[in-house]
């Protein structure tokens, strides 16, 4: 792997993972399979878009993403709670709306170029920073600054009752919480951070794509549960939790550049074997720790 | 010992025949290209190979990095990291999401883009004429006025003319908007019908019939994957299909007026030529398109879809399909 490989699955990794803490924050905090970010990292991704290239600072265009995921989240929200839809059909029927939704952001066209715009890695690489640095370091400040958040979110009384929601939603309504708008909120929160995601996926990538959020679940829940083995979380370990996910996000993208990365004739792998490539690495991160316990408990026997 | 000294011999000799040609010209130096493709598809498969053939019948060296993102954008990003550490002397990017990831990381290497059917639109180039930076290339645009006087050919008494296609498909919104300004000029009213995925193509088929004297469908993913479906449709109902591209006339449409992706390869590996050995460069290299299209006829499809086959078409067609 050369460095700019590194750097650019560090720089991928950093840039979904405010995704990946999105989908912790549903998928394991509130227990709510949540396949809306399919949705609404593309969502992110048109608004920012649409709002760069009318004229909007690109911070503020992130600003505006993060609302309109919140609201796209509050919607998965919504149909599940008030309109009694199992979570999993609310989330796709609100992924589905949004790909029409999203062209129409974008003005009838399921393309829209950012090239040449102003973006927020621009003053960074002001400052004199090469641009395959700059923008992992910028999105790797965001991805610790945002997870930092989320720690401190999960530790105030309102974060706490969303724990609880996840954990035991009856004991939750006997101390009189509510849980229907703890869920609304939940998932509105974690596809805001999405949008926001896929805002500065486009930033980076020079364009918003509709098809660009296929897989984002995958992903999403890949880097958890990578992040989570390596790391050894078990449950109520809230911080640690959220580090993994990060964590996992980067390890997950060092696998897709160490699958890109093989020697394609000597090994006689396709290009087209990169999907299955990685799936394997993926497999072998989340079985490496108990292979190794295994051979530390065989040892310790001798 | 005959062939040890042959064998000694040779490469003394091929050295010193090979030196002053190095001196001369620097043709015979391998290059390194690096390919980044959105997906496996046999249209943009056949542009890679076009473009490696071509390379070789030129006489040049190269070595080949090949990536494919399997239709995942994120990884098209990370394709293009990946391609600045393999320091290429030429990067060739096949489709446009593919392209625009390239454009954006990698700035002082060629990019040659190829199979993209609105450069300007996708923010690749400044103009047609003059990109303006490190991208030039290669557009697929359907030549959709030459594809509607072919149709006309076969339905002079069409007054509508129905399109099936995915409005989430930069290159068919493209194709549509092109469609709709060349049916003006004939007169006739175009009658849309969209689906999101290859399961809806039959009911979008289906509703064409009776508002439709004959359907054309553009090179949109999503609809070339279910084209059984719609020309199913059409047998039935006695509509003819015509295609944008000549693979779906082997599989059934009446007829195709198509650009070649082969041949849009090796048009590409010229570029690549003036690029590397010529020194041209990209800022003023103009995005060009393939003059030289093919015309596929498909006799049984005729038959089924109840048009005749006029004679103009059969004397210059390049395949017929009985």
């Amino acid at each position: 792997m050369t460095w700019y490989a590194f750097y650019g699955a560090l720089e991928q990794g950093f840039v979904f993972g405010l995704m990946v803490l999105g989908v912790y924050l549903t998928f394991r905090v509130l227990e709510f399979p949540d396949l809306t970010v399919d949705g609404s990292l593309p969502l992110g991704a048109a608004v920012t878009s649409v709002a760069i290239t009318s004229g909007l600072h690109p911070v503020l265009a992130l600003a505006l993403a993060a609302g309109a995921g919140f609201l796209a989240g509050a919607v998965t929200g919504i149909l599940n709670t008030k309109l009694r839809i199992l979570h999993l059909l609310a989330s796709i029927l609100t992924m589905i709306a949004l790909y029409s939704i999203n062209i129409r952001i974008m003005g009838g066209r399921p393309n829209m170029a950012l090239l040449g715009q102003d973006t927020v890695i621009d003053p960074i690489i002001a400052l004199g920073i090469p641009p395959h640095m700059a923008s992992w370091l910028l999105f790797g400040a965001i991805a610790v600054a945002a997870a930092g958040l989320l720690m401190w979110f999960l530790s105030t009384e309102l974060g706490q009752a969303m724990l609880a929601t996840g954990d035991n939603p009856q004991m939750v309504t006997a101390l009189g919480v509510n849980t229907h708008s703890m869920i609304i909120f939940g998932v509105g929160l974690s596809n805001a951070m999405v949008a926001v995601s896929g805002g500065l996926v486009a930033q980076n990538q020079g364009a918003a794509d509709a098809n660009m959020g296929v897989g984002t679940i995958v992903a999403g829940l890949a880097s958890v549960i990578v992040g989570e083995t390596l790391l050894g979380v078990g449950p109520g370990r809230v911080k640690r939790a959220i580090v993994a996910a990060i964590l996992g996000s980067v390890v997950y993208r060092l696998a897709i550049a160490l699958a890109l990365g093989l020697d394609i004739g000597g090994f006689s792998f396709a290009p087209s074997d990169l999907n299955l490539i990685t799936a394997l690495l993926v497999v072998l991160a989340l079985t490496a720790p108990q292979i190794k316990s295994r051979f530390g408990l065989r040892r310790r026997a001798c | 010992m005959k062939r040890f000294i042959a064998l000694t011999l040779l490469p003394v000799l091929g050295l010193l025949s090979a030196a002053p040609a190095m001196a001369q010209n620097q043709a015979k130096q391998t290059y390194t290209v690096s390919v980044t493709q959105i997906v496996e598809h046999p249209s943009l498969d056949a542009v890679r190979q076009g473009f490696m053939d071509e390379f070789k019948t030129l006489g040049l060296e190269a070595k080949y990095n090949v990536h494919s993102a399997q239709g995942n954008i994120a990884t098209a990003n990370q394709i293009a990291s990946q391609m600045l550490g393999e320091e290429p002397d030429v990067v060739l990017a096949i489709a446009t999401p593919t392209a625009q990831a390239a454009a954006q990381k990698i700035k002082n290497i060629p990019i040659l883009i190829t199979a993209v059917t609105d450069p300007v639109g996708a923010g690749l180039v400044k103009s047609l004429q003059a990109p303006g930076a490190n991208i030039t290339g290669m557009t697929d645009r359907s030549p959709v006025d030459r594809q509607l006087a072919l149709i006309k050919e076969f339905v002079p008494g069409a007054k509508r003319l129905g399109i099936i296609y995915n409005a989430g498909e930069a290159n068919s919104v493209t194709t549509f908007g092109q469609v709709k300004a060349e049916a003006a000029k004939l007169g006739w009213t175009v009658m849309p019908a969209t689906v999101a995925n290859s399961a809806g193509v039959t009911q979008a088929a289906k509703s064409l019939v009776g508002k439709a004297d004959a359907i054309y469908v553009g090179t949109d993913n999503t609809v070339i994957t279910a084209l059984e479906a719609i020309i199913k449709v059409c047998q039935q109902n006695k509509l003819p299909l015509f295609s944008a591209d000549n693979d779906s006339v082997k599989r059934g449409a009446v007829a195709a007026l198509a650009v070649d992706y082969y041949r849009m390869g090796k048009q590409t590996a010229h570029m690549a030529k003036r690029i590397l050995v010529d020194g041209a460069t990209p800022a003023t290299m103009p995005v060009e398109d393939l003059q030289e299209l093919e015309l596929y006829v498909n006799m049984g499809a005729a038959k089924a879809m109840g048009v005749n086959v006029p004679q103009a078409v059969l004397t210059r067609a390049d395949k017929i399909i009985e």
